[in-house]
């Protein structure tokens, strides 16, 4: 076991891999040379692994979307880093028109193993182009696969079986994240696999499903209200996409009463398709109504100390809901 | 016109060249048919792009080379390896089609057994997957050189500059072709681009960019074959701007008769690049008049039996819907 961050796990998975196949290299803006990203994910890898497999990309973010595609289709396994989650933006048609369904319109005769890396996420005061959840825009794209990890542990495990898959799949990291959790990881070579939830938290009152900043709030926001009486489920959604029907499903029978949280706006965001695979598939197990708590409809989150404030789902918004429902 | 000896390809070649020419011609017309008669819903024509295309992609290696098409590129894609056949099982959306195996509309070729990489319909979107395919020959010096091709509309989109510009930063052994026709859809080159030229756009991104005559089978041929061996010994890429004409509408749907006049499609006509290539085998001692006649009947043949085979092949099972969208169930 080694201490870590939830940053540092992120790049010992990827160091791992990098020793462990030649075939994965690792690009985009400020990745390569000594910089190594603006959040420092991957410093060390160029000087460790050569200028050719981790390297700089120009300012070009549908060129980093197709170039890991045409490097899988040469067997190679590309790691594409998007400088922010928000920069996504530029490369969806290379996301959805290319990598998301080269493997099915070729009934897979060509196919391209792929892991595009973004940081997302607010609370960091970075506007509107800087603390998106982005993730929803790529949601419902079969052929691609949506992970996140919420702790240290899945972040490294989730990272290296990303790497392994043979599918594209998009790596969504909290900035939030990187520097806030840091706990004891195990050294061996372990993967976290990608089409599973995770209970984190059992009980038997309330189920409250989530991901990133805003799992750790109900983490937190479980523990209030254990003393107080009540005993919440709480899930890590983590594959967002495909998501894990089944134990989500489970998990808001068992108490019958779900919060789903987000810190994306609220309407699409993946907790809509979450609660209508609920109302689906446990209706009659329900004792509540399913209640969403997540950030307004406005264009992302601003700048200012109060609007991004305002903006946040954070610990006493989750209690709040929580408490709420546990009384319902 | 430069003489077809000036090739320095064989006697053999040249009526090969001719061949596959001739065969992209005929093809195509019978593609047309299919869809007139509702055999096939769709097609979209190379007619006019045929000469330059075989003498590029004779300059070439197939067998090693890899080759990022776009829908006319059908010619090209024969004389990398793919079969009338081939062509035909896409057209009707048969299972067989190796471009898609039935997936997407006919005219989106590939082949992984040719090294053909399969395109999306969203244009151009193949340039920036060409650049990963190439950086992948760099990374393990292996000495394949990759060709990507769009047309001069199509070149326009975001990511083939994106392309171009890390092709020039890394000088990857990949060739760019921008085939010109003149037309995208209705819309004509002084509503696409400035310039007076878009092989300026090679210099622009550091490498060198050329605009030859499609129609001229020798000036296109020696153009490729002096880029493809720079690329191959790691001078890294170049830009091609092939001049060829549109001698059909857009597409099955398009009538070219609403925005070109009358002279325009007549003049087009008179500019066929296999009627140049046919006077110039004959001219140049070649072939005969009767010789060709022959040769067309033979291919005319072949394309009949590839139509009838590939109307006899099944279509894929409707159970088939969700095969291949993850590399697991």
């Amino acid at each position: 076991m080694a201490m870590m961050t939830y940053l540092e796990a992120i790049r010992k998975g990827i160091e791992e891999e990098m020793a462990r196949d030649e075939n994965v290299v690792i690009f985009g803006e400020d990745v390569g040379g000594v910089k190594g990203g603006v959040f420092g994910v991957t410093k060390g890898l160029a000087e460790q692994f050569g200028d050719d497999r981790c390297f700089n990309t120009p300012l070009t973010e549908g060129q980093i979307g197709g170039l890991a595609v045409g490097l899988g289709l040469v067997g190679y396994r590309a790691i594409g880093e998007f400088q922010f989650a928000d920069y996504i933006l530029p490369a969806v048609n290379q996301l959805i028109s290319e990598a998301s369904r080269m493997r099915y319109r070729t009934k897979g005769d060509w196919t391209a193993p792929i892991v595009y890396r973004a940081p997302y996420g607010g609370g960091v005061r970075g506007g509107l182009y800087h603390s998106q959840s982005t993730e929803k825009v790529l949601f419902g794209q079969p052929g691609l696969r949506i992970v996140t990890p919420s702790s240290p542990h899945d972040a490294k495990g989730l990272i290296k079986a990303a790497i392994r898959s043979d599918d594209p799949v998009l790596f969504y990291e909290h900035k939030r994240l990187y520097r806030l959790l840091k706990e004891d990881v195990s050294e061996e070579d372990y993967v976290v696999p990608l089409d599973k939830a995770n209970v984190v938290r059992e009980g038997d009152d309330i189920t409250v499903i989530g991901y990133g900043m805003v799992l750790n709030h109900a983490l937190k926001a479980a523990e209030t209200l254990s003393k107080e009486g009540y005993e919440a489920e709480v899930v890590d959604a983590r594959s967002l996409y495909p998501l894990d029907k089944e134990t989500l499903v489970k998990a808001a029978k068992k108490t019958g009463k779900v919060l789903l949280v987000t810190e994306d706006n609220l309407e699409g965001s993946i907790m809509s398709e979450i609660s209508a695979i609920i109302a689906e598939e446990a209706l009659f197990d329900l004792d509540a109504p399913i209640r969403r708590l997540a950030g307004p409809d406005s264009p992302s989150m601003p700048y200012s100390i109060a609007l991004e404030r305002e903006f946040l789902v954070n610990e006493e918004k989750v209690t709040n809901a929580m408490r709420e429902l546990a009384e319902f | 016109m430069k003489k077809l000896e000036e090739s320095g390809l064989t006697k053999e070649e040249i009526i090969q060249a001719y061949r596959h020419i001739l065969m992209g011609r005929r093809l195509d017309e019978r593609l047309w048919q299919l869809t007139r008669i509702g055999k096939t819903s769709f097609n979209i024509s190379g007619q006019g792009h045929e000469v330059g295309q075989v003498a590029m992609a004779m300059a070439f290696q197939p067998e090693k080379d890899y080759f990022l098409p776009y829908y006319r590129d059908m010619t090209a894609c024969m004389v990398w390896g793919m079969t009338p056949k081939d062509i035909m099982l896409g057209s009707l959306g048969k299972e067989d089609d190796p471009s898609s195996h039935g997936r997407q509309m006919p005219n989106h070729y590939g082949s992984k057994e040719h090294n053909i990489v399969s395109h999306s319909s969203t244009v151009s979107t193949q340039f920036p997957l060409a650049t990963g395919v190439a950086y992948g020959a760099q990374l393990k010096k292996q000495d394949y050189v990759t060709l990507t091709a769009t047309g001069e509309g199509s070149a326009n989109q975001g990511e083939v500059q994106e392309a171009m510009n890390f092709a020039g930063v890394k000088k990857l052994p990949l060739i760019f072709v921008i085939e010109n026709n003149g037309y995208a859809i209705s819309v004509g080159t002084d509503e696409q681009y400035a310039n007076e030229t878009m092989a300026e756009r090679g210099p622009a991104y550091g490498f060198p960019g050329k605009r030859v005559n499609g129609n001229d089978f020798v000036e296109t041929y020696l153009a490729f074959k002096e880029v493809v061996e720079l690329a191959r010994s790691g001078e890294g890429p170049a830009l091609i701007e092939l001049m060829v004409s549109r001698l059909t509408s857009h597409s099955a749907d398009d009538d070219h008769s609403v925005y070109r006049s009358k002279e325009d499609i007549e003049n087009l006509k008179k500019n066929d690049g296999l009627l140049f290539f046919e006077k110039q085998l004959i001219d140049e001692g070649y072939l005969t008049r009767e010789e060709m006649t022959d040769i067309d009947t033979e291919l005319k043949k072949e394309i009949n039996q590839a139509t009838d085979e590939a109307e006899e092949m099944p279509e894929p099972t409707a159970d088939s819907i969700l095969d291949h969208v993850y590399a697991e169930k």
